[in-house]
């Protein structure tokens, strides 16, 4: 039942045909015939991004240890393998045993961000699986979404059966318990019955099981279940102790090129900083540390299993763990003389953080360090609750270079609630002032900055989430004045870099976002239109979804640069994230007035609401435990 | 002139060099040259190989890779050497590295360096195997046949320098067609055996497949499957020495 003899022609005619291959260290292929539940799990973009993912890797391998249940991969194809499937009538194949995804029982694909949705079209309709949930049968796998994007998944309920929302490390095992008990029962009551059975953990979202009604103004009246016993709210999941769940225990090696070739640690989960416009520190709270030494073992393992060089110590803001000195220090004394590097990603702009990059780059040279002051002007980070004074960012800026780092990059958002043209024409002058203070304490011209402007989108879950979008003629009119203020002084201009994204895309990805689901309408349009890879720069069209929208007739400036109110019912609010909805209107006012909100790891609590409702709380140390050496092999 | 700055200490010098003979197997096939090279290095330190370094400030392993079969053909006759900062015995670095590799790249042989000569030197020629499923082995003998009878067969490539033309017959040693043992209703399959010199540009299968479309309209309805048998020294007779040979002569004269 592999589909590889048929593959197999047509890969000499496609572009990098390793990754459609397998054949990764770590790689499960299982028996099919003694499985009692088979998953495909999905990351909906190249192999070359999703191969990477820790998500996907984390269930693989969780799913993989159940002796009787089989998981395999399946990821995003390129527009010239998908013609070529198309033309000799190959399906849609997992890269593990190369099986076609429609002989799965289940297919899970983990949405990091809402522009994948057009590729999950393209997977579900080469694997022959029909896009409308509602025209599946019992031989259909059911279509689980999971992943950030899946806390509102509304834009795609008429393409998935189910979403999971939080961490899925215990969500496909009790996910698994259920069919596995269904199909040893004979499957009574079809799909329907299964459906329900999950939609009754409250865990999971079956969006048929929900009716939405509208205002006569196009606003959602209110959402309400249609079957007895499926729950008003669907709660997220989420995994507490992460010492018990050490995972990936053997990290997928790929013989492709991917954008990380490291093995990376999650070192701790969730974030409570409270910046305001970041979804991914609202839906993962609480904070949940992993331990110093089981993150040293990991480190250890990982590296052993992988043969990798480069270790990175992921989280939303690496640099607040509490024990995160010594876990770089005893880390570099582990690995010091190897050819081993150490990366510490998303970190927070004080001096700290420098005597940490000072410590992992013991073995390696100082080629660039990356601080996220997000806003440009005081006024602005004050709105989005990123607390750094300009002279903390100038002086941290200038420990880096006379500290013999050469290239500094910062990172700021365009199109922030309440933005100006000044908020952001502050960034030239702030860029100036580094490399001023920069070379005056260096003696040296030869140091630089890069400044990086992403475009801010709105996200459910979040105090932002009633925001309205700046249209992209004003976020692209902004980017071109900041880019004349950055190089009207010459000598100053010359040592910075500037990239930046246009405001199109960033709006489209406000639609998908906080839309309700008229949306689909919109997403099926343009995947009929030919889109695909809409993350991708060179795939995505503004032209396509903005046609798709008056074909369809959805207003775009109705989804994204309207403001909500405070009455309005949003499109996920029975999709309950454990954060008050009370708290994130009072943390939005606040935002308007400029108040900040401080972190609740080294403050009293400040009811968010997380911990009550999902019966959670902060799990940090410090543990008082340090690394030991390596004992030598 | 001024010196370029060294980081202090320094890596550790080579008492050891290796050569090895690796295999690019089935779906493998489709392992390119960098990311062989990429999974080869981390092999090394699965295998805990004691690999030796480049000195400077971004210190690299220290492998030199003899002539790559192009992505998408299969090889049975792949080799590289490595130095090392420590003496091993081959035979337990070629099992190490073996396991420490994807099933499909597959390390066949090792011996220690013992004779003078780099493996560049020793490699002049290459032996394919190129099946052609789907092609008649009539109509294949009628193109080989055609292709050995020019003096020259002009093909193109699109080569890193852009399109380039050069002749793909002179240095063809080799070329012989015939057919899969015959299996009962299965589509007809013919086969190509090549012997081919290394020269610049490059004559690889694809330029021999593109020189039989040229000389007798030749045009496999499917990609052909390539692969490489041997490379090494091409002796008056014709035949392939395996470049490893020399350094185990070498070990034999040198034993008491």
């Amino acid at each position: 039942m592999s589909v590889f003899a048929d593959l197999e022609p047509l890969l000499p005619l496609v572009s990098k045909p390793i990754q459609y291959v397998g054949g990764e260290l770590g790689a499960v292929v299982k028996d099919w015939e003694s499985a009692a539940v088979r998953w495909a799990l999905m990351y909906p973009d190249a192999y070359e991004v999703g191969l990477p993912n820790q998500g996907i890797q984390i269930l693989y391998e969780v799913l993989n240890e159940q002796p009787d249940v089989l998981a395999e991969r399946t990821y995003a194809v390129w527009p010239d393998l998908e013609r070529l499937m198309r033309e000799h009538g190959v399906p849609q194949f997992t890269v593990d045993a190369h099986r076609p995804v429609g002989d799965f029982d289940l297919f899970g694909v983990s949405f990091a961000t809402e522009l994948g949705y057009t590729n999950l079209l393209t997977a579900l309709d080469l694997a022959g699986i029909p896009l409308r949930a509602e025209d599946r049968t019992d031989a259909h796998p059911i279509v689980l979404a999971g992943g950030h994007a899946a806390f509102n998944p509304e834009p795609i309920a008429d393409f998935v059966d189910a979403a999971v929302l939080g961490d899925g490390e215990e969500a496909v095992l009790q996910v698994t318990a259920i069919v596995r008990a269904w199909k040893a029962e004979g499957r009574p009551g079809g799909r329907d019955e299964l459906l329900l059975r999950l939609a009754r953990t409250e865990s999971v979202y079956v969006p048929r099981f929900y009716d939405v009604d509208y205002l006569p103004d196009g606003r959602i009246q209110r959402v309400v279940p249609n079957r007895a016993g499926v729950p008003f709210r669907v709660h997220k999941r989420t995994t507490m102790d992460l010492d018990q769940w050490p995972y990936p225990k053997k990290p997928l090696v790929p013989l492709a090129e991917t954008v990380h070739e490291r093995y990376a640690v999650e070192i701790f989960r969730g974030c409570t900083r409270g910046c305001r416009f970041c979804q991914a520190g609202m839906i993962t709270r609480p904070v949940r540390e992993r331990s110093i030494t089981t993150i040293g073992e990991m480190v250890a393992n990982g590296l052993e299993e992988s043969g990798f060089s480069e270790v990175g110590l992921l989280s939303l803001s690496s640099a607040d763990h509490s024990e995160i000195g010594d876990i770089c220090s005893g880390l570099a004394d582990q690995y010091e003389g190897t050819n081993v590097s150490l990366s510490l990603p998303s970190t927070r702009v004080d001096a700290f953080n420098i005597t940490l990059a000072e410590e992992l780059s013991r073995n390696g040279r100082r080629t660039g360090l990356t601080f996220a002051p997000e806003g440009g002007s005081e006024r602005i980070r004050k709105v989005i609750n990123k607390m750094v004074s300009e002279e903390d960012l100038i002086r941290t800026v200038v420990t880096a270079y006379t500290n013999g780092w050469r290239q500094v990059k910062l990172y700021f958002m365009c199109g922030l609630p309440t933005e100006t043209d000044d908020d952001v024409l502050q960034i030239a002058r702030l860029a100036h002032e580094v490399i001023r203070a920069g070379r005056a304490a260096t003696g040296s011209k030869d140091i630089r900055c890069t400044v990086s402007i992403g475009g801010f989108v709105p996200k459910p879950h979040t105090p932002f989430q009633w925001a309205s979008m700046a249209p992209p003629e004003v976020i692209d009119r902004r980017l071109r004045a900041l880019r004349g203020a950055i190089n009207a002084d010459r000598s100053l201009g010359r040592a910075i870099g500037y990239r930046y994204h246009d405001g199109e895309p960033s709006l489209i990805e406000g639609l998908l976002s906080r839309g309700d689901r008229r949306i689909g309408a919109v997403i099926h349009r343009v995947w009929a239109l030919g889109g695909r890879f809409d993350g991708w720069s060179e795939h995505f069209s503004f032209a396509r979804w903005t046609q798709a929208c008056a074909d369809v007739g959805v207003d775009l400036d109705w989804y994204t640069v309207r403001e909500r109110d405070a009455t309005e019912v949003l499109p996920w609010d029975h999709l309950d994230s454990g954060l008050d909805k009370d708290w994130l209107w009072q943390d939005w006012q606040d935002a308007l007035s400029g108040y900040e909100q401080d972190d609740c790891r080294w403050t009293p609590c400040f009811d968010c609401g997380v911990c009550p409702a999902m019966d959670t709380e902060i799990q940090i140390g410090p543990t008082g435990r340090k690394l030991l050496p390596l004992t030598p092999v | 002139m001024s010196r370029k700055p060294q980081p202090e200490g320094g890596q550790a010098p080579v008492v050891q060099r290796i050569r090895l003979r690796y295999a690019k197997r089935g779906p493998l096939r489709f392992t390119s040259h960098r990311d062989f090279a990429r999974a080869f290095e981390r092999a090394l330190r699965r295998a805990r190989v004691p690999i030796a370094f480049s000195q400077g400030f971004t210190p690299h392993p220290k492998i030199s890779y003899a002539s790559a079969a192009p992505t998408g053909v299969a090889s049975e006759a792949e080799y590289l050497e490595i130095a090392l900062q420590a003496v091993v015995d081959p035979a337990v670095v070629r099992e190490a590295l073996h396991a420490a590799l994807s099933p499909g790249l597959d390390v066949l042989d090792a011996v220690e360096v013992r004779a003078a000569g780099s493996l560049a030197d020793r490699i002049d020629a290459s032996r394919w195997r190129i099946e052609l499923p789907g092609v008649e082995p009539a109509d294949a003998q009628r193109a080989v046949t055609a292709f050995l009878a020019a003096a020259e067969v002009a093909v193109e490539r699109l080569t890193k320098q852009g399109m380039r033309t050069f002749d793909a017959r002179g240095p063809v040693v080799a070329l012989v067609a015939s057919a899969v043992p015959d299996e009962a209703g299965e589509v007809p399959c013919a086969i190509l055996d090549l012997v081919v010199r290394q020269v610049t540009p490059s004559v690889r299968p694809d330029d021999i497949l593109s020189g039989l479309r040229v000389v007798a309209d030749l045009v496999p309805p499917v990609p052909p499957r390539a692969t490489r048998l041997a490379q090494g020294t091409l002796t008056a007779g014709g035949e392939i020495v395996d470049p490893l040979d020399a350094d185990r002569d070498g070990a034999v004269v040198g034993e008491p």
